[in-house]
């Protein structure tokens, strides 16, 4: 890995950066709905002032002028002005980006502990009890919506059993230990729903992998050099395995941040994905094109991360 | 032959499949000497390879179970042994190379890293003994420049490099017995014979016995002391190598023989090589009789019926047929 590839990667990122915002802008310029209607339809406001907030805003203009508005403010830090909150975008988002990283992050870490043992498990031991076991869960797990199972679980969670919270805060009231238990408490439902439907898929994905590389001849070679079985799998099996995983954990991050909005909408968590919701439902363009380019903007930079893993985990791979 | 290494005795390796079991190994018996080289040699499906893995319990079980028999190494059977014991006998008494160097290294690890570990499992080394140690073996398989290349990946090394690497990670830990399974299969000629020469002076340094599993009867002649001829899972002939080839008993030793290229005849007498008609019976349910008899010219009554015994025929010369 080298650092010129590193900077060629970056280098690269910035014109997929920059279509992707353009085909996003677009599409938005394109939907209908206008975040002054409400302003033109209320007769308090004399039409006058109406436009004339219309021409600063340069609501009027084309749609490649007002592109190239939005890039050079952009270029220079200016990420916008929320409509319906009335503050900057970037101080919007920032509020709202560390809960739902900190919902994904666990989320997939959830994922992946539950998936890495079970699937390697179930790939070293293919049609064995426990595998069709685990087969069978995860094809329930990535067959049921979040939607589905996160109402599912508020409904015995939180309104039969009473233990667990309904809706996700941010500003809860205490600190220290009670705070953390509280921010446990609320977190165990969206995590779980998240986890677990990205975690069924992993194991499927994980147990194939492993059954391609069980069978190989150095994994045999591994075998007869008697250094026990725990480790022919944990060295020879499992670090093999991983190279396709990881690719594969880190190209699926469009859909997690995807289900995370469904997630965040229905445990109420705000993050950016409920922020992306309301903003759409007031037509808060900037903020729904800014949500939209910091997605876009992770799933590049986790297609980097998936190739830099990907070198540094396979040395048949040599990156120029 | 005076001080037996390894007795595999009515060896019975079966797997099971859809269709039913499939006696890929039927009764095996086979002896390897100290410091002796044995040629197992038959076509494909044969038996010979599920013979070499049964002896390391390399055979993924399911599909695969032994039947029946004994492997006894040194006088102590193997197929009981638990896999920690088993795990004991691995590399460090018994060795095995493959016939495909290209895949039979970890592409993820370095030469040097995957050779080190077998040493520190078994001898205790610290990382860099066990680093220094495996470039000393590359070096002694004449790998040039072992030092460096003890670092460098499987990927960076040709074909024959990387089975002269399996040879040396086999022999890191002096093992007293080699299994090499059609270990030149895979290369081309001229590597072919700088690997049979690289076994042959490993053998002389470290005088641990040798078992060459091959379908090449050229190879075999070259050096083995003692051949065993297998067919459908069952010996049908073993006697020293120059029994063997001097007086071929069996029908289906002598077909190999004939169809063994010749320079020498085919410039001469333009001869077409001879091949053996038909092919290999199916392994499962196999008839009663001797299991040659549907591709054999002298087949008779008798071999239909029942199969032939292992009888002697001369000073160490065994032969499964009633002719």
């Amino acid at each position: 890995m080298s650092r010129q590839y590193l900077i060629r990667r970056l280098l690269i990122a910035i014109p997929s950066l920059l279509g992707i915002s353009i085909v996003l802008f677009t599409v938005l310029a394109l939907a209908p709905g206008d975040p002054f209607g409400e302003l033109a339809s209320n007769p308090a406001i004399p039409p006058e002032v109406a436009a004339s907030l219309r021409a600063k805003f340069g609501l009027d203009d084309p749609v490649w002028i007002r592109y190239m508005h939005w890039l050079v403010a952009m270029v220079h830090g200016d990420w916008g002005f929320s409509f319906a909150s009335r503050i900057n975008v970037d101080t919007l988002i920032l509020q709202r980006l560390p809960t739902t990283l900190i919902v994904i992050g666990a989320a997939q870490i959830l994922a992946i502990i539950v998936a890495l043992p079970v699937g390697v498990l179930a790939g070293t031991r293919p049609y064995s009890i426990f595998d069709q076991v685990a087969n069978t869960l995860a094809f329930i797990g990535f067959s049921l919506p979040t939607f589905f199972t996160g109402l599912l679980l508020i409904l015995i969670f939180s309104v039969r059993l009473d233990w667990l919270p309904m809706v996700y805060r941010a500003d809860l009231g205490s600190t220290g230990w009670t705070w953390f238990v509280a921010e446990i408490k609320q977190s165990i439902m969206p995590v779980a729903v998240l986890g677990l439907f990205q975690g069924a898929s992993l194991v499927r994905y994980v147990r194939s992998a492993v059954l391609d590389v069980v069978r190989l001849d150095y994994v045999t070679t591994a075998r007869s050099k008697g250094i026990g079985e725990r480790k022919v799998i944990t060295r020879h099996v499992v670090r093999t395995a991983l190279i396709p995983v990881v690719t594969l954990v880190a190209l699926q991050m469009p859909v997690v941040f995807g289900g995370a909005i469904v997630t965040e909408q229905i445990f109420r968590v705000p993050g950016i994905g409920s922020l992306l919701i309301s903003a759409m439902l007031s037509n808060d363009t900037p903020v729904v094109m800014a949500v939209t380019f910091v997605f876009a903007c992770l799933v590049v930079l986790f297609n980097l991360i998936a190739d830099i893993l990907y070198g540094w985990l396979d040395p048949r791979i040599a990156y120029r | 032959m005076t001080d037996t290494l390894l007795d595999i005795r009515e060896l019975k390796t079966w797997f099971a499949t859809d269709d039913g079991m499939v006696r890929a190994v039927d009764g095996v018996d086979l002896k390897i000497g100290r410091g002796e080289t044995v040629g197992v040699v038959g076509e494909s499906g044969c038996g010979k390879t599920v013979t070499a893995r049964s002896v390391l319990k390399l055979i993924d079980m399911p599909p695969g179970r032994f039947e029946g028999g004994q492997i006894l190494w040194q006088g102590r059977d193997l197929l009981p042994l638990g896999a920690a014991e088993m795990d004991k006998i691995r590399a460090r008494e018994i060795a095995i190379i493959f016939q495909e160097p290209m895949t039979s290294l970890n592409p993820v690890y370095t030469v040097g890293a995957q050779i080190a570990e077998v040493l520190r499992e078994h001898e205790k080394l610290t990382r860099r003994q066990a680093i220094d140690r495996a470039a000393e073996m590359l070096s002694l398989v004449n790998i040039p420049n072992a030092k460096a290349r003890v670092h460098d990946y499987p990927h960076q090394f040709s074909g024959g490099m990387r089975q002269r690497v399996m040879i040396a990670l086999a022999l890191s830990c002096r093992p007293k017995l080699l299994i090499a399974d059609e270990p030149t299969t895979a290369l081309d000629v001229t590597i072919q014979a700088q690997i049979l020469e690289l076994m042959q002076e490993m053998k002389e340094r470290f005088g641990m016995a040798i078992m060459l599993i091959t379908h090449a009867m050229g190879v075999v002649a070259e050096t083995c002391q003692r051949v065993v001829v297998m067919y459908a899972g069952k010996v049908v002939e073993e006697a020293p190598a120059v029994a063997l080839f001097g007086n071929p008993r069996h029908p289906y030793t002598q077909g190999l023989i004939r169809s063994i290229p010749r320079v020498d005849r085919a410039a001469e007498h333009k001869e077409r090589l001879e091949a053996i008609q038909g092919t290999v019976p199916s392994l499962l349910n196999p008839p009663p009789g001797c299991r040659f008899a549907q591709r054999c010219r002298f087949a008779s009554d008798v071999c239909r019926q029942a199969m032939p015994p292992l009888k002697q025929v001369g000073p160490g010369h065994f032969v499964r047929c009633v002719l």
